[in-house]
């Protein structure tokens, strides 16, 4: 029976507030935050002030020097670029999964996630070998003077993979909202199929296109596993910033290792309040 | 003759099959070509030396130490994820949307960074190492430091899986059951629990998947002593850094069938259960 149903309202005092009815609050929400502090905010804490002991100036002598910057930018430059294209196929990937009607279609659906699925240890040696110079793909592209494996394009290439999933999953559901009445209206006003693309279906897309770019660009900057076996790890060359930190802890130059941590977790919180933003964005725009 | 209708929103069947065919060739190249290497691989020398491979001592200890590691991290995320979520979906406090972004913190940060936070904290340098190291407790270089960070990598995923779904929800059944005086641990296994049992089952799976595959955060904190505290991804390295590529792919490809294992359920779960599981999409 609802509440409505009654004949007269309950006094106020009987009214029960809605935090009273169930059971547990303290008890869930004690066990989250401890759960938490003691696992993620404490551990994070030793991070965020360790490179106080360096002071200012230490710290930024930590991170300014030339082989910190290089992997840095190589980290965050191979990101950037892997975040385009994996937004352009994962464009015309969301588009075909959509849009058309094939065989085998559900099969190629659910093979996108394979970068979630596949460790990313499995992913990096497998790359690795595909793309070495004798290689299934390496040897091809060695007759043609290019290098893929063990250099900074080697980077590119497993952030691309890692990346993939994101766009084509942030972009399906949108897509298949969006329905297609705007775009025939589109062409009914007199524009061309062009026209229709670029200015009335991508605009509608752009929150969602976004923010999987966003997520492919966090992931390929953090990641590891599937980069270091392919990048060969030449310093300043291809060296990815997450294995210098590494590098840094097994010579015991905590703090150095530790600058570098904080300037990407820095980066996280950036990418993280970025994506907070861009989805409230896309939430308005629906 | 007039020609047919043709429909504006209809692509011509050049840009259908160029669009296709890129598709198709991008997905071939970049995700499937990797995966059958592997297999290929792991055969190259036959079915019996890739079962050698893994059966070998230190492979096993790997696999028992990866699965021990996911026997701990596992079912503490998922009592994690269901406190976390009854409270955010059934309760009203400040700070709930800080709390739901902190949440999703592990999924931003990168594997190397989630394990040197415990280095720092643990290790020799850190925070509370020289006090383990007089009362004779290894932290890193051990399983416990191999657990915390496989905690920390894969804490988000049944929460992200149950806040959307249980918020979606609401509480008007928990309520009902309180209401009609049924206990707290009542209403949650006969009222709650059915309710998001799929969600749930999602989300343990995904977090298993990546508890038995995570690498960089666990590399950092585990030390790499062959057979004591090298976990299957990180005995894949060591065997492909000694140029022992048929042992390392042929571990690489027992990870491989669990990530297609956990693909396929994955994929089920999801058409089987779409309406259900449509709540988490969504958001």
């Amino acid at each position: 029976m609802s509440a409505t149903g009654l004949k007269f309202p309950l006094p106020q005092f009987l009214m029960p507030k809605s935090r009273h009815v169930l059971p547990g609050f303290s008890l869930s929400l004690g066990f989250t935050l401890f759960y938490m502090t003691t696992l993620v905010l404490v551990p994070l804490l030793a991070l965020v002030l360790r490179p106080l002991s360096l002071g200012l100036d230490g710290f930024w002598a930590a991170i300014s020097t030339p082989r910190v910057l290089a992997s840095l930018r190589l980290s965050f430059g191979m990101a950037l670029a892997a975040a385009v294209i994996d937004s352009i196929f994962g464009f015309i990937i969301a588009w075909v999964l959509v849009r058309y009607r094939f065989p085998g279609k559900g099969l190629l659906d659910a093979v996108i996630d394979l970068p979630f699925a596949l460790p990313t240890a499995v992913a990096g040696i497998a790359l690795s070998t595909l793309y070495a110079p004798n290689g299934w793909i390496g040897s091809l592209l060695i007759e043609h003077g290019i290098r893929i494996a063990y250099t900074p394009w080697g980077v590119l290439v497993a952030m691309t993979f890692i990346g993939i999933p994101f766009p084509v999953r942030t972009l399906q559901p949108v897509l298949s909202e969006l329905g297609l009445e705007v775009e025939e209206a589109a062409a009914t006003l007199g524009a061309t199929r062009l026209q229709t693309i670029s200015r009335v279906v991508l605009p509608m897309l752009l929150p969602a296109l976004l923010t999987g770019a966003a997520m492919a660009f966090a992931r390929g900057v953090g990641e590891y596993g599937s980069v270091i076996f392919i990048a060969g790890n030449i310093p300043a060359v291809s060296e990815i910033a997450p294995l210098l930190i590494v590098t840094k802890l097994e010579q015991y130059d905590y703090a150095g290792a530790a600058a570098i941590g904080v300037v990407m977790l820095s980066a996280s919180f950036v990418m993280l309040l970025a994506l907070n933003g861009l989805q409230s964005w896309a939430a308005k725009r629906r | 003759m007039t020609k047919p209708f043709k429909r504006p929103t209809d692509d011509p069947l050049w840009l259908k099959l160029l669009l296709t065919g890129l598709a198709l060739g991008f997905i071939a190249i970049l995700l499937l070509l990797p995966l059958v290497l592997v297999f290929k691989e792991a055969f190259a020398m036959g079915i019996s030396a890739c079962w050698a491979a893994i059966t070998e001592p230190d492979s096993l200890a790997a696999v028992r130490l990866s699965l021990i590691a996911a026997a701990i991290a596992v079912p503490l995320n998922t009592v994690f994820g269901i406190a976390a979520a009854w409270s955010i979906a059934k309760f009203d406090f400040p700070g709930k949307t800080f709390l739901v972004t902190l949440i999703d913190l592990p999924f931003s940060v990168s594997p190397v960074v989630s394990g040197l936070i415990y280095v720092l904290v643990f290790g020799m340098q850190g925070w509370f190492g020289p006090t383990l190291v007089n009362h004779d407790i290894h932290i890193l270089f051990a399983l416990p430091g191999i657990v915390l960070a496989t905690i920390f990598v894969t804490f988000p995923f049944v929460a992200r899986e149950l806040i959307p779904l249980m918020m979606d929800q609401g509480r008007d059944e928990e309520e009902a059951a309180a209401t009609l005086g049924a206990s707290g641990l009542g209403t949650f296994l006969r009222v709650t629990l059915p309710n998001i049992k799929w969600g749930l089952l999602y989300g343990v799976l995904l977090c298993n998947a990546r508890a038995l595959g995570e690498f960089g955060a666990v590399s950092v904190v585990s030390g790499h002593i062959r057979g004591v505290t090298n976990t299957m991804p990180l005995h894949i390295e060591l065997l492909y850094n000694n140029y022992d590529y048929v042992g390392a792919f042929s571990v690489a490809a027992l990870l491989a069938m669990l990530g297609l294992i956990t693909l396929a359920l994955k994929s089920l779960l999801e058409w089987r259960y779409a309406d259900e599981l449509a709540a988490m999409h969504r958001h």
